[in-house]
């Protein structure tokens, strides 16, 4: 391979091919080779640099420098000035930036004005593999704050006047949860981290440990300092093996640094931490389910009373909180109860966060001051609804939620206000769906979800959900009747009210929801045999229009079972009774003549 | 960790050497290494970097990892920090462009427009 001693790189994108850029290449190739540097300097055409309005665009390496605008004429210079004197021609290099108006930096974009960062502060931020980044912005300061000036109960009453809220869920209030756990009186204590995340479609908690691990365990030791705690344990799923990683890294750094273990601070307080692998089931979240696995046993559910601050883990006194909920402790201990109740609702205080996913342009995960209504996170941090679709409805609270209409999307988002409409704050999964999602087919897909994940233990869940997921199937099959739906109503009330866990007793929520919003449709599925979305395979077809085809065969090609049958002249027919409605062949048809017909 | 002015001192040392501040005269590529960071392909875009400023000999650039930036669909996502403390986000990030990056924003002071997180929202 020879060696050169410099590159040349000339764009060759359209643009600048556009500005004649061949026309410079073999400029180059003359002068080089007048110059006798042909073997020296290598002339590589390369794809567009992106400044095509300041084309023709010549890199020479090794410097990088970027010359634009240039001319056949200026060649010469460049080969007898920079390639063989090696002084940059000055004149032609690319200085001006961002002339285009073009927004740099992510702190600039839409995507994060409306956003407020308490949760997710150092995600994005810090290398959570370093301690010592963490430290730099303001790590470990707030425990050091509640060991050295601060007493248990002064701990309790700030979370308490801060106004926070479990954010795995239900949404208790954590002042109120840390006060029980704290007046319990009991030798041994402890402190857990709910990292489970078992949400279809969440992954907050997952980001929040992969991103910033310190802020739980600083949260952590800060809990087992105000209930009296001396011992912690997160648990996680095997399934999340970064954060699993990067956690344990964490803890070992927390170690060495003795922000873990014993005399924290010089004061006489200890405490340690281990994580603890969960295998994924989604019930292994519910919180008795959780502490039963932590202690080796299967994860089942077993009924509260008593609850966790009373008999947790091995029948002593336990804190369990989400990771979201710990990663907000550091931030209001440092700048104060007020200052975190100044933000959100009157009910619901600080921030959530959200994995928004679904028909929706930014999928990704959000912070948002509680309040913020759900137009705003669909259309301005979310920027809309993909391919000029319309908005019919979002689903929050996964499994155990439900679905907001497109008549409520100004709903300010907390978790009272999502109650009422039916729905609920959940864990943070946020699926945008637009009008060509069918909300009986989203009912089942949730209930599919419950009937996987239910344990079995107590008979309305394990058979009351199957149930109505049969209906559902039912319907969706084409073959429901109206007493179906009324089944479903008596069904989904009775589960509802009758189910040992939160999984049971929730799982009813997605059928709930949809039934009041939607009824039109499972009134459509179940009298008109008629899916209005297109989505139900068995109520729809695939019909080709006489009118638009033009018998060019294509989709005889794509049709996997070859059901398609058509002559020259005459137009394509589908024989129904064959397709598999795939959908491949409306794909393929150039002249957009294939439809579903709901 | 015995006392706060411990950790007080360790945060200070820590942040002179993140280079958050303006009088320090490094540049800081920060690569989104969460997990939808490293399954759209962070991992080799990391790699190239640390090879490119190593082959270029560049001593004035550090490479450094972070979790989730919020917007997955983006990734693998790169910021870049100046000395004098600028961010620039690079979305879709590969090998390719952390190459190209390397010759034009961190040797030559140039931003590469085309891979900035704003060019790719008005495309
Ligand atoms: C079936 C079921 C699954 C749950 N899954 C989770 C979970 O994945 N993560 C979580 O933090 N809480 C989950 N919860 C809620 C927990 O039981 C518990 O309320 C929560 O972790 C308490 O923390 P918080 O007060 O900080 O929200 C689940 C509850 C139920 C009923
Ligand atoms: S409600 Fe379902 S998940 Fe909960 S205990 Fe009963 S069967 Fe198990
Ligand atoms: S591809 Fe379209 S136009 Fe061609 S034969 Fe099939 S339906 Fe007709
Ligand atoms: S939907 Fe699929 S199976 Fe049916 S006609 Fe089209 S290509 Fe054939
Ligand atoms: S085509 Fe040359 S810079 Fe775009
Ligand atoms: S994990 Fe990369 S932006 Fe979310």
């Amino acid at each position: 391979m020879q060696i050169y001693r410099a590159h040349v790189l000339v764009c060759g994108g359209t643009g600048c091919v556009a500005s004649s850029s061949e026309k410079l290449m073999s400029e180059f190739d003359t002068h080089l080779n007048n110059n006798n540097l042909a073997s020296e300097v290598k002339i590589v055409k390369t794809g567009c640099f992106g400044l095509c309005a300041r084309g023709p665009v010549v890199v020479v390496y090794p410097e990088g420098c970027m010359y634009t605008m240039v001319n056949v004429e200026d060649v010469k210079e460049i080969v007898e000035e920079h390639l063989l004197k090696g002084r940059i021609v000055t004149r032609l290099l690319e200085t001006g930036q961002n002339s285009e108006g073009i927004e740099t930096s992510l702190d600039g974009v839409e995507f994060f004005k409306k956003q407020l960062r308490i949760a997710l502060r150092n995600c994005g931020v810090i290398n959570p593999e370093l301690i010592e980044e963490y430290i730099a912005f303001d790590g470990y300061k707030a425990l050091a704050k509640v060991l050295t000036e601060m007493t248990p109960g002064e701990v309790v009453d700030t979370i308490k006047k801060s106004g926070l809220r479990g954010r795995g869920g239900g949404g208790f209030p954590s002042g109120l949860k840390w006060e029980f756990t704290a007046k319990a009186q009991d030798d041994q204590k402890y402190v857990c981290c709910n990292a489970d995340e078992g949400d279809p479609g969440a992954f907050m908690d997952r980001s929040v440990l992969e991103g910033d691990p310190h802020s739980v365990i600083e949260a952590m030791a800060i809990a087992g300092y105000a209930v009296g705690a001396n011992q912690g344990y997160i648990y996680i799923r095997a399934e999340y093996p970064i954060a699993v990683k990067r956690l344990n890294i964490a803890i070992e750094q927390a170690k060495q640094y003795g922000l873990l273990g014993n005399n924290i601070f010089g004061t006489n307080f200890s405490f340690d931490l281990e994580i603890r692998l969960g295998a994924g089931a989604f019930v292994c979240g519910e919180e008795t389910a959780l502490m039963t696995s932590i202690e080796g046993k299967r994860g089942e559910p077993r009924p509260r009373p008593p609850f966790p601050a009373i008999k947790g883990l091995w029948n002593k006194p336990t804190l369990l909180n989400n990771v979201e909920t710990y990663a907000n402790i550091p931030p209001i201990i440092n700048k104060g109860a007020e200052w975190f109740a100044s933000i959100g609702t009157e009910k619901s205080k600080g921030t959530k966060v959200f994995a928004v996913g679904g028909n929706i342009n930014n999928t990704g995960l959000v912070e948002v001051p509680m309040g913020t209504t759900l137009r705003e996170v669909v259309y301005e941090i979310g920027g809309g609804i993909p391919n000029g679709k319309t908005f019919k409805a979002a689903q929050t609270g996964g499994p155990s939620g439900g679905c907001i209409p497109a008549s409520h999307l100004d709903v300010p988002i907390d978790y009272d206000s999502l109650i009422q409409l039916g729905s609920m704050m959940g864990s943070g999964g946020l699926i945008v769906m637009d009008e060509d999602t069918c909300m009986v087919d989203i009912a089942k897909f949730f209930l599919e979800f419950t009937v996987d994940e239910s344990c079995g233990k107590c008979p309305p869940c394990r058979i009351g959900t199957k149930r109505m997921l049969e209906i559902l199937e039912r319907i969706t099959d084409g073959k429901g009747t109206e007493g179906d739906i009324t089944k479903l109503e008596i069904l989904a009330k009775n589960i509802k009210a009758a189910a040992l866990c939160g999984l049971g007793q929730t799982a009813p929520n997605p059928i709930l929801s949809t039934l009041h919003y939607f009824k039109d449709e499972y009134l459509a599925h179940v009298n008109d045999r008629k899916c209005p979305a297109g989505v139900c395979k068995s109520m729809m077809q695939y019909v080709i229009s006489a009118e638009k085809c033009k018998s060019c065969g294509l989709c005889v090609k794509a049709c996997p079972v070859g059901c398609i049958s058509g002559e020259k002249k005459v137009p394509y027919v589908i024989d129904n009774d064959k397709c598999v409605k795939c959908g491949a062949c409306m794909e393929k048809c150039p002249f957009k003549a294939i439809f579903k017909n709901a | 960790m015995k006392s706060i002015t411990e950790l007080e001192e360790l945060r200070k040392k820590a942040l002179e050497k993140m280079g958050v501040r303006a009088n320090t005269d490094g540049y800081r590529i920060v690569v989104g290494m969460a997990t939808c960071g490293i399954a759209a392909g962070a991992r080799p875009v990391m790699n190239s970097f640390m090879e490119e400023l190593q082959k270029r000999e560049i001593k004035n650039a550090s490479v450094t990892m972070t979790g989730c930036v919020g917007v997955c669909r983006l990734e693998p996502i790169v910021e870049v920090i100046d000395p004098s403390g600028n961010k620039t986000t690079y979305v879709k990030m590969t090998s390719e462009k952390a190459v190209r990056i390397v010759a034009e924003h961190i040797v030559n002071g140039r931003v590469c427009l085309d891979y900035t997180i704003g060019y790719e929202d008005k495309k």
